[in-house]
């Protein structure tokens, strides 16, 4: 057993990833969402899959990428999105919108209890109403927003968003769309008649006109609405509305296939005649497939990206090696601490084809947003402990991969919240080469200081509560969260000038100040005081361990901290929420400290049993490695 | 006594101390620019010697914490003092002095920067071409004799003076200038809108109507000072009136002494060129069915007599023109588009960061290289 255990873990970890590549197939006698759901549009200035716009449409409104139904049903986002825009009246009944600000629901006059879903039906005599009260809130700084303020602002933003999905496709209260729009083709050519004679003063049918003005209205509403591009234009990037190219038919007396194609689409799907919905996404992918090459390629595979779930995937894996790792100390070393590593390898791999399909997406270096940061900053500490992993095989560096690969996901999960994670880049970020180097060594020595830290905390966690950190342990401890020190100096110090270097190509300034450029400068500070602290014999394994974590300090206030001041270049990001979630963070790593600081003595690897004689003692409590010592005469 | 002084200052430990205390006082920095807004959190803390509490008024005020100059300074005595003492040339230290020699280049480099960089702003509509570039933050009173019709003769006199107050004498003016008042930040009220015991100063031009109001000083990110002055102009032949100069009051004012005709503004302090530039076409793209901007770029025509220069350039995002010494940024636009800000940064150091940057990571490699390389030798000697 003990021989198997590892490969055992790795097959039944391997099986699972495999099964979540097998890709999704679609109930028979239902629609083919699958096929509908890789259909490609134009959403924030980037083509994506019907698929990518249903869950992040659905988790800003709704928080969530799946919808319970108040029967107990769950539907998929995307089935939440095809009835959203093909059959709204449906839709309107779905519990979708949060609310859980007892003064919005005392606005409409609602008790606080247990449900916080609520339908656009139940939401609609209210409309009005939180209109007018987001409004006014949106006309505060963020900061300045008060609970109640930003909960109706985001719940007015989410009705908005919902209004502008349903007229994306089709005028919402639209019926048999494919017959309205042959009326109204059949009414272009006489009404263009009667305009000319009208300029030529002859006598013309004024209720032909007025039949295609109609429509235009109704066509120009939707064109103003539309949330989502859905036409491509043959001419180069411009995609348009539905509405946009219905209201252009007027001019080259023809509606555009697409357009026509999601006529029939919508009205196979309302009248619930899913084969023929499904013949119509297949003929519309095949036009797709063939007109626009690319973006149906692209699309398909952002589709089978988000099936996939990368991140969730590796975020479980990376759990269970921790656990596996911590339990390799406890007994049963080898075969746990093999499989830890097997499956941190596995994780990886899913983690790293992960990063990849964002950069092919995106067509960027890794790092562009603060999500992506986060998933980054995993990936690079998960390789840099793997490597110490394999030089010193005691489980400290699988145990460090699993735990910080597991709260990056976790953080870039939250961070998630507020959207497309793929969006596009603001004019100045449009550059790859300081993507590329600046951005990619900051994250890079962000890593590696997370990781020092981490290495920090399981040399005093096992040193204070365990008496498991024995002299070679706390050796190779010390010598890992120095090397790792060293390192984070290199990346932090060359990212940070980078970044200066940057703002001096772009606005001619090295130095400005801003608070992300202080949070940078801080952790370079951190690492050198900590390296002159150990280089001139002012700390030794402990103090070393103390600092790396208050380097955990340093980093998480450079890497959020400055982002929650909302002012400077960077602000690309205010996290109200976050806030609690960093301070929570910084009390745990001060209380470390001070568990740190006890007397070693109070340590229980360090208390000596009572028949041990007197004059070990003294000689088990000062460790400090040669290699170090040898340092401290030489300076 | 000085050997003690010379331990002190080449010590190890008062790098630490200057390097916790710049730690200190970037955090604090940073905070406040949360209240104060960037550019005045930096001349508080970082660009000065002392962090003075309270932080603004002319009272009393004490010290509390060294600023960016006194850490930064200290810093680089300490630096390069102890490399002085210790040095000794060993290829195992190779490492550690090239690190240090970067930073030393950068430490000074950044005072440099400090002391001599200029920055500017030229604004121009679609069409304009300008031949100087003007400082947002600074304020200068323009006396401007106009006879000529080919040139117009400039004398600019800067906000400092202005703000000493007294008479100001200049050969190229054929009168003097007494200061009455000076306002560094001010409001303007029509005098007939404005309560009794407010009077206006000047009895000449169409400050004659309004009064001024002194208000504290402007401390927003975007908010400008409204620097305002009375000024009376003293010929030989005796008083000409009392002015008002603001920049408020929009076109300059005209009189005229000494038998020619002279213009007076209140205007952004002004940089001129020996040459000009043409706004020909700002372009401002955004990713298509969204507001996020894309690109910004600027059309120009830059033209030089003197080096028979005359040529179209691009600047845009990220790709600067850098010429005599110049460089000129996309920094911003208004007007639905129609005017086009450039930054215009005048700064002899700025290449003293890239020698830095490479000297410095040149030396952490060799260093950790080296730590690493006799790390893994000594693990390979160990048993298995």
């Amino acid at each position: 057993m003990k021989r198997y255990f590892p490969w055992l873990a790795l097959l039944f970890a391997g099986a699972w990833i495999l099964a979540a590549l097998i890709p999704p197939r679609q109930r028979s006698d239902g629609p083919d969402l699958v096929s509908f759901g890789k259909l490609p549009v134009l959403v924030g200035g980037r083509i994506k899959p019907f698929d990518t716009v249903a869950r992040n449409s659905l988790l800003i409104i709704h928080g969530k990428q799946t919808v319970a139904l108040n029967n107990g049903e769950t539907i998929s986002a995307i089935q939440w999105l095809a009835d959203l825009v093909f059959n709204p009246a449906v839709a309107d009944g779905y519990p979708v919108f949060v609310i859980q600000n007892a003064e919005v629901l005392g606005l409409f006059g609602w008790e606080q209890s247990d449900r916080k879903y609520f339908s656009f039906n139940e939401l609609s005599p209210f409309l009005r109403q939180i209109d007018e009260q987001g409004e006014q809130s949106d006309k505060l700084e963020s900061v300045q927003r008060s609970a109640y303020q930003s909960a109706v602002l985001n719940l007015r933003n989410a009705l908005i968003l919902c209004q502008k999905l349903k007229n994306s496709l089709r005028p919402e209260d639209a019926h048999d769309f494919s017959r309205e729009l042959a009326t109204y083709a059949a009414a272009i050519a006489p009404a263009a008649e009667a305009a000319s004679q009208r300029e030529k003063g002859q006598t013309f049918d004024k209720s032909k006109l007025e039949a295609v003005a109609t429509f235009m209205d109704r066509y120009e509403t939707i064109a103003n609405q539309a949330y989502m591009l859905t036409v491509p234009s043959p001419a180069g990037p411009q995609w348009q509305p539905v509405g946009a190219v219905l209201m252009e038919a007027l001019r080259t007396d023809e509606i555009h296939p697409v357009v026509q194609a999601y006529a029939q689409i919508g009205d196979a799907y309302q009248a619930g005649n899913y084969r023929a919905f499904s013949e119509q996404v297949t003929k519309l992918q095949n036009w797709f497939a063939k007109d626009q090459e690319r973006a149906t390629k692209r699309a398909a595979f952002e589709f089978f990206f988000n099936h996939v779930d990368p991140f969730t995937h590796s975020m479980y894996l990376y759990v269970l090696a921790f656990l596996f790792a911590c339990g390799s100390w406890l007994g049963w070393s080898r075969p746990l601490n093999r499989a830890a590593f097997y499956l941190l390898l596995l994780s990886l791999a899913v983690h790293t084809f992960g990063l990849v399909s964002r950069m092919y997406l995106q067509e960027r270096p890794p790092v562009t947003n603060l999500y992506s940061s986060a998933i980054f900053i995993g990936w690079g500490a998960v390789i840099v402990s793997l490597i110490l992993e394999r030089i010193f095989r005691d489980g400290i560096g699988a145990a460090c991969a699993g735990a910080i690969g597991f709260i990056t996901l976790i953080i870039a999960h939250h961070l998630a919240g507020s959207g497309d994670t793929l969006e596009m880049l603001q004019a100045v970020l449009d550059t790859n080469i300081w993507l590329a180097t600046h951005v990619v060594a900051i994250t890079t020595g962000y890593s590696a200081m997370f990781l020092a830290g981490m290495l920090a905390m399981i040399y005093i966690v096992r040193g204070v509560f365990t008496p498991s950190l024995k002299k070679e342990t706390a050796d190779s401890l010390s010598r890992m969260t120095y090397g790792v020190v060293c390192f984070a100096t290199l990346f932090s110090f060359v990212g940070t000038v980078l970044g200066g270097i940057w703002a001096d190509q772009s606005w001619g300034r090295f130095w400005g100040w801003d608070p992300k450029e202080n949070g940078a400068v801080l952790i370079v500070l951190w690492c050198a005081v900590i390296l002159h602290a150990r280089w001139g014999g002012f700390v030794r394994q402990r103090g070393l361990m103390i600092m790396a974590i208050f380097g955990n300090i340093v980093t998480s206030f450079s890497w959020f901290g400055v982002n929650m001041l909302g002012v400077g270049l960077h602000s690309y990001g205010f996290m109200q929420k976050a806030f609690p979630w960093l301070c929570g963070f910084i009390a745990s790593q001060l209380a470390l400290i001070v568990v740190a600081a006890m007397p070693l003595d109070r340590w229980r690897s360090f208390q000596i049993s009572a028949s041990s004689p007197r004059k070990d003692r003294g000689a088990e409590l000062k460790f400090i490695p040669p290699e170090l010592a040898a340092e401290t005469t030489g300076e | 006594m000085l050997r003690a002084f010379i331990n002190a200052i080449t010590s190890l430990k008062l790098t630490i101390v200057c390097l916790v205390a710049g730690m200190a006082l970037i955090f604090a920095g940073t905070i406040a620019q949360v209240h104060v807004g960037i550019w005045e959190a930096q001349q508080r803390y970082f660009q000065s010697w002392f962090v003075w509490w309270p932080g603004e008024g002319s009272g009393f005020r004490i010290p509390i914490f060294p600023g960016g100059h006194f850490i930064g300074g200290v810093l680089l005595i300490n630096l390069i003092a102890a490399h002085a003492k210790r040095f000794q040339w060993n290829w195992r230290k190779l490492g550690i002095h090239l690190t240090h020699a970067g930073l030393i280049i950068m430490l000074a480099g950044g005072l440099f920067t400090d002391l001599f960089a200029v920055e500017s702003h030229m604004r121009l509509n679609i069409g304009d071409t300008k031949n100087f570039s003007e400082d947002p933050r600074r304020m200068e009173m323009a006396v401007i004799e106009t006879s000529d019709p080919e040139f117009d003769q400039v004398t600019a006199i800067p906000e400092a003076v202005l703000r000493r107050g007294g008479t100001i004498e200049h050969s190229s003016l054929p009168f003097r200038i007494t200061v009455r008042n000076f306002y560094q930040n001010s409001r303007l009220k029509m005098a007939s809108e404005a309560g009794a015991g407010l009077k206006p100063i000047a009895n000449q031009g169409p400050g004659a109507q309004v009064v001024v109001e002194p208000v504290p000083r402007a401390t927003g990110v975007n908010d400008r000072d409204l620097v305002t002055a009375a000024i009376e102009i003293i010929t030989p032949e005796g008083s000409r009136g009392t002015w008002l100069v603001s920049d408020a009051l929009g076109a300059p004012q005209t009189f005229s002494a000494g038998g020619r005709t002279w213009q007076l503004a209140m205007r952004p302090a002004r940089y001129y060129k020996p040459y000009s530039v043409t706004l020909q076409k700002f372009t401002h793209e955004k990713y298509p069915g969204t507001e996020i901007p894309k690109n910004f770029a600027s059309r120009i025509t830059l033209i030089d007599e003197d080096k028979a220069v005359n040529r179209n350039v691009l600047v845009y995002m990220n790709h600067p023109l850098r010429y005599r010494g110049d460089t000129y940024y996309q920094a911003g636009f208004e007007q639905d588009d129609r005017t086009s800000i450039l930054q215009v940064v005048r700064n002899p150091s700025f290449l003293a960061p890239y020698v830095a940057c490479i000297v410095v990571a040149a030396g952490l490699l060799v260093q950790f290289g080296y730590h690493l390389v006799g790390f893994s030798r000594r693990r390979r000697a160990l048993p298995a």
